[in-house]
C-alpha cells in the first residue's frame, strides 16, 4: 500500500515544505500539497499535516482564521472518519481553534519568541505517532513560537493526563505551557498537535534526528493497519 | 447598527501581555497600579435586522475563543 499524504498550505504557512520534504523522505508514497481555499481533499488520504508559520499573519489569535477556511471543514471531516492528522507549531494552534483537540494556545509566559533546542519527554509512547520511541525517552526538538503556553482548564488538565493524552512534555521550562504539556492526542488517538517541529530533526545535517521516529511511527502504523 | 464586541481573558487565565503591560506603566514611574489584563475590541457595522443570536454565534464561533475568553457586546444607542 502505498502511503498517501496531504500537507496543507495557508497563507502565511512556512513550514509546509519542510514537512513535505519530511514525510517524503521518512515516509515515502504520495505527498499531495492543498491549498487552504481547496474545499476537497485529495481521495484515499492516509495522513495529513498541518505545518507550522503564521497563517493568516495570527490576525485575532494564532490559528484563528485558518481554522475557519474551506480546507479545515474537510480536515475536520477526515479526522471524524479517522484519518491521521498531525499538527505541528501553528498547526497545533489551528487544530485547537477548530475544535479537534482540547485547550488553547496562549503568549509564551516570558512575552518573548522562543527559538531553540528544547528537550522533550515521551510521555506516552503506545500512539499511533509516538510507539518508536521508549517511554520516558528524552528527546530534542527545536522549537520557534510566540504563542506555545498551553491552556485548559484543571478538569482537561487531568482528563488528557489520565487518558495517557500528553504524549509529549517538555523537559525543561519553555514557553510556561500547563503542565509543561508539548503535544496532545484527541480522544481517539489520531489526531497529535505539538508545539515543537520534529520535521525540523529528520537527519544529521539538521543537527539531529529525534523526530524522524514520529514519521516513522505513522507510517508503520498506518502500513501495518 | 453599530456593535462593539469586547472581548477579554477568563478569570483565572494568566495573561502575559497584561503582565508586561503593568511591568512597563511600573517603570514609567506610576504607582497604584494593583493589575492590568489586555483584551482586545472589535467594532462590527451589520444589518439592523442582525439578531442577537447572530450576534452570539459571530462571537462564540470566530470573534472569542471560549476556551480562554469571556465577550460583552455593546450595542451603540
Amino acid at each position: 500500500m502505498a502511503f498517501t499524504s496531504a500537507v496543507i498550505t495557508f497563507p502565511g504557512s512556512n513550514c509546509d515544505r519542510d514537512m513535505a520534504v519530511a514525510i517524503e523522505q521518512v515516509c515515502g508514497g504520495t505527498v499531495h500539497r492543498v491549498w487552504h481555499g481547496d474545499a476537497d481533499l485529495p481521495d484515499n488520504l492516509d495522513f495529513i499535516a498541518l505545518p507550522g508559520g503564521f497563517s493568516y499573519g495570527d490576525y485575532l489569535r494564532s490559528g484563528a482564521m485558518a481554522a475557519r477556511s474551506p480546507v479545515m471543514q474537510a480536515v475536520v471531516r477526515a479526522a471524524e472518519r479517522g484519518v491521521t492528522v498531525l499538527g505541528v507549531c501553528n498547526g497545533f494552534q489551528v487544530l485547537t481553534e477548530a475544535g479537534l483537540l482540547p485547550g488553547a494556545l496562549m503568549r509564551n509566559a516570558g512575552i518573548r519568541f522562543v527559538c531553540r533546542d528544547v528537550k522533550l519527554t515521551v510521555e506516552n509512547n503506545q500512539s499511533l505517532f509516538t510507539a518508536g520511541y521508549d517511554a520516558g525517552q528524552q528527546i530534542t526538538i527545536p522549537v520557534a513560537h510566540h504563542d506555545g503556553n498551553f491552556f485548559a482548564d484543571d478538569a482537561t488538565l487531568d482528563r488528557l493526563e489520565g487518558e495517557g493524552r500528553v504524549a509529549f512534555r517538555y523537559a525543561e521550562g519553555v514557553n510556561g505551557s500547563a503542565r509543561n504539556i508539548a503535544g496532545v492526542l484527541n480522544d481517539r488517538g489520531n489526531v497529535l498537535g505539538m508545539m515543537p517541529h520534529p520535521e525540523r530533526m529528520i537527519e544529521a545535517a539538521q543537527g539531529g534526528s529525534d523526530g524522524r521516529a514520529l514519521f516513522e511511527s505513522v507510517m508503520r502504523g498506518l502500513v501495518a493497519a | 447598527m453599530k456593535v462593539r464586541v469586547i472581548v477579554t481573558l477568563k478569570n483565572g487565565v494568566l495573561d502575559p501581555q497584561g503582565r508586561a503591560i503593568h511591568h512597563a506603566l511600573e517603570g514609567l514611574g506610576f504607582a497604584g497600579v494593583n493589575d492590568v489584563r489586555a483584551g482586545r475590541v472589535i467594532e462590527l457595522d451589520v444589518a439592523d435586522t442582525t439578531s442577537d443570536a447572530a450576534l452570539d454565534e459571530m462571537c462564540s464561533k470566530l470573534l472569542a475563543n471560549m476556551v480562554i475568553e469571556n465577550y460583552r457586546i455593546e450595542k451603540a444607542a
